[in-house]
């Protein structure tokens, strides 16, 4: 039941502290990126190029809202004298662009960007989760026909890169009036993800003894009850893993949303590398861009990250 | 409380055959053990009649209704399963409190029954412990105890103590049999360990291959096996089995073995000439110094009072239960003596027994109701 009956030997004093020490300094380096791109975000464009970089903050260079406040508006440049005529800034964005000459003229697709991002990948994990845990289950449990057929036809949709199917489905979404809409997306990551969450699912449902569901049947319940009530429970680890894993690829997906995404439905990651194109190479709007699409992942994984750890390591810990 | 009646089932898996033909009637109030080696069709058996497999033909009547096709929640029965079962993601009080749910029950009446059930197991103060926490016989408790909390017409119960360690399934043997006693409830109980079900059952149904081998009260079983299987699988040690060739003659009272006349209970069928195989359980052979069939001391186990003595055979070791104060040397000839009234006389080509008067005695084919909380049947209290 306790870890401790599994485990072999404690690992003594001095192999924890290398193990520490090499962890640390791999998280340092792993983490450097990250790093980088939370300085670039709050830098001025000539801060974030320049050379030697600017490394510590009010030391090396003053920290400025600009980077953020070019991501989420869309500015105009004016002459001085223009600029000099206008009302009072209002300040915030506002300040920051006049000094630069320009004036806000209003919000960027950054925000709408944002949304559609949250609701395609957000809905493609949902619909992944539902569909794989049924999937699963059936697998499971029943005698389906050709099982072990299906379950390699499932796999084996994951076995060329997604990408070398953008044509056909380009060409299918246009016909079918999913280009650019939120749903083509959903379905198009669920269709990815769903084979992953099968076989993931599975796994962790193989894992539960079929007489919890027996017990629950002769104690009365159906087998959608007892599904419910005593399978779901136990399987939260293993879908909030699988979970996590469909939503990182529907969050991270770029290919397909440059390809099938332009307006209504696109997401941020296609939109980020467009800031660059706007007056300018932005570092800091593109960093700041960033920065907050990292949020996200970040926040549900964290959130979850006890039943994450406990699925990764699925099979190697029994309960 | 009420009767099964299981007439012809037949389970195919495929085209493995899990359980052929079996029959059998478990009457109100028995407790009734199904027992046999592991693969033998017991527990598919157990599951049939509970309602979580479908037999492929046959049927399985409870009091009279036809519940053979029956989903496991319309039959109101009972399980507890080897490995307990308990959810992992309720407490002791919602473990067993989750079958009057299903069936709405209102809550007070939930919390006192559920209470009773806990006080008659003596766990009300886990009741509110998660059930992680609990030890073997505790969580074996609260699977009881959710099993009889709806007081269901019958138990099935897959070999519930398989989980425990030895000591501690000796005193739940002595629970069971004891709440057996208490509620008066039919229970069908599968297992593989012959002393549980001596122990506890008033009637055995031995299986082998998917057929019921024989059907009795542990008495029968013990005294008069059906056939060499349950002569081997029941006692410890097992029968011996002295094989030989030669015919018996119908009304038979002795059969010659090498020379030695040896007297048996008179048979009532004949067999013409063929292998045969006598079986004698090692409590009822004697060692003396004259006479008798003749063998090699091989080796002893000492065993407190008595001790088990194996003799070298033309008939190959047989195997004694003789005092401990008998004292025997390594390679000493012997003389084995068997009981002629325990004796019983197996056809070795089909392995079925030949009937005679042992099995005219006069509780032969009566079912012994224990009524006491008794811990050993009579054959297997030297074990």
């Amino acid at each position: 039941m306790s870890a401790n009956a599994h485990s072999v030997v404690e690992p003594s004093a001095g192999a924890k502290l290398a193990a520490s020490v090499l962890v640390i300094l791999y998280a340092c380096v792993a983490l450097i990126p990250l790093l980088w791109i939370g300085l670039t975000s709050i830098k001025s464009p000539p801060d974030s190029i320049a050379y030697p970089p600017k490394v510590v903050p009010f030391v090396h260079f003053t920290p400025t809202a600009e980077g953020f406040c070019n991501l989420f508006t869309t500015r105009s440049r004016q002459t001085p004298d223009y600029i000099a005529g206008l009302p009072p800034s209002t300040g915030g964005c506002d300040e920051v662009a006049r000094s630069r000459n320009m004036v806000v003229v209003g919000a960027s697709n950054y925000v709408p960007r944002f949304v559609n991002s949250l609701i395609i990948a957000f809905g493609s994990t949902a619909l992944s989760i539902v569909l794989g845990t049924a999937a699963a289950y059936a697998f499971s449990r029943f005698r389906v026909p050709l099982k072990d057929d299906l379950m390699f036809f499932i796999l084996s949709t994951r076995m060329m890169p997604p990408i070398a199917v953008a044509i056909p489905v380009f060409l299918m979404y246009r016909e079918l009036g999913l280009s650019d809409t939120r749903l083509g997306m959903i379905l198009l990551y669920t269709s990815v993800n769903v084979s992953l969450a099968v076989w993931l699912l599975k796994g962790f449902i193989d894992e539960i003894p079929r007489e919890y569901e027996e017990a629950a049947m002769i104690d009365g319940y159906t087998r959608l009850q007892a599904f419910w009530k005593v399978v779901l429970p136990q399987a939260t680890t293993g879908i909030v893993a699988t979970a996590i894993f469909c939503l990182i690829f529907a969050w991270n997906e770029y290919a397909f949303a440059v390809l099938l995404t332009s307006g209504a439905a696109q997401t941020a990651p296609p939109f980020i590398p467009i800031i660059i194109g706007e007056g300018g190479q932005d570092w800091p709007a593109v960093a700041a861009g960033t920065a907050l699409f990292l949020l996200p992942i970040l926040v549900f994984t964290v959130l979850l990250r006890k039943h994450l750890l406990r699925g990764i390591t699925f099979g190697a810990v029994r309960k | 409380m009420a009767e099964i009646r299981v007439e012809n089932l037949l389970k195919q898996f495929g085209s493995f055959t899990a359980v052929r033909d079996t029959s059998f009637t478990v009457q109100d109030g028995d407790f009734f053990c199904l027992l046999g080696p592991s693969g033998c069709g017991k527990t598919t058996t157990l599951r049939m009649v509970a309602g979580l497999e479908l037999p492929s033909s046959g049927s399985i009547r409870l009091d009279g209704e036809d519940v053979t096709f029956k989903r496991a929640r319309e039959r109101d029965i009972a399980m507890v399963f080897q490995l307990f079962a308990l959810y992992p993601h309720m407490n002791v009080r919602r473990n067993i409190a989750f079958p009057l749910v299903s069936v709405g029950t209102p809550k007070p009446e939930i919390r006192r029954r559920v209470e009773e059930a806990a006080r008659m197991l003596r766990i009300e103060h886990l009741l509110d412990k998660p059930v992680s926490g609990l030890s073997g016989g505790d969580r074996q408790r609260v699977a009881l105890g959710r099993a009889l909390v709806r007081q269901p017409k019958a138990f099935m119960m897959d070999e519930p103590l398989g989980a425990l360690d030895a000591e501690f399934r000796h005193i739940m043997c002595g629970e069971l049999r004891a709440m057996h006693d208490r509620l008066k409830a039919t229970t069908v109980y599968v297992t593989h360990d012959q002393l549980e079900a001596m122990s506890m059952a008033n009637v055995i149904a031995v299986m082998n291959g998917g057929v019921v081998e024989q059907l009795g009260s542990p008495q029968d079983i013990y005294d008069r096996p059906a056939s060499i299987f349950v002569a081997e699988f029941i006692g410890s040690p097992a029968m011996n089995l002295l094989r030989f060739e030669g015919a018996v003659e119908p009304n038979a009272s002795e059969l010659g073995l090498g020379g030695v006349p040896v007297a048996i209970p008179a048979s009532r069928e004949g067999r013409a000439s063929g292998p045969l195989a006598l079986g004698v359980r090692p409590e009822h052979v004697a060692l003396v110094s004259e006479g008798g069939i003749r063998g090699k001391v091989v080796g002893t186990e000492y065993l407190g009072t008595t001790q088990i003595v194996t003799v070298g055979t033309a008939y190959g070791a047989v195997k004694a239960r003789v005092s401990s104060a008998q004292t025997l040397s390594p390679d000493e000839l012997v003389g084995l003596q068997l009981r002629s009234a325990k004796l019983s006389l197996f056809a070795g080509d089909t392995g079925k027994v030949i009937r005679s008067t042992l099995h005219e005695a006069p509780h032969a084919a009566s079912r012994h109701r224990k009524t006491m909380n008794s811990p050993h049947a009579p054959g297997a209290a030297h074990v």
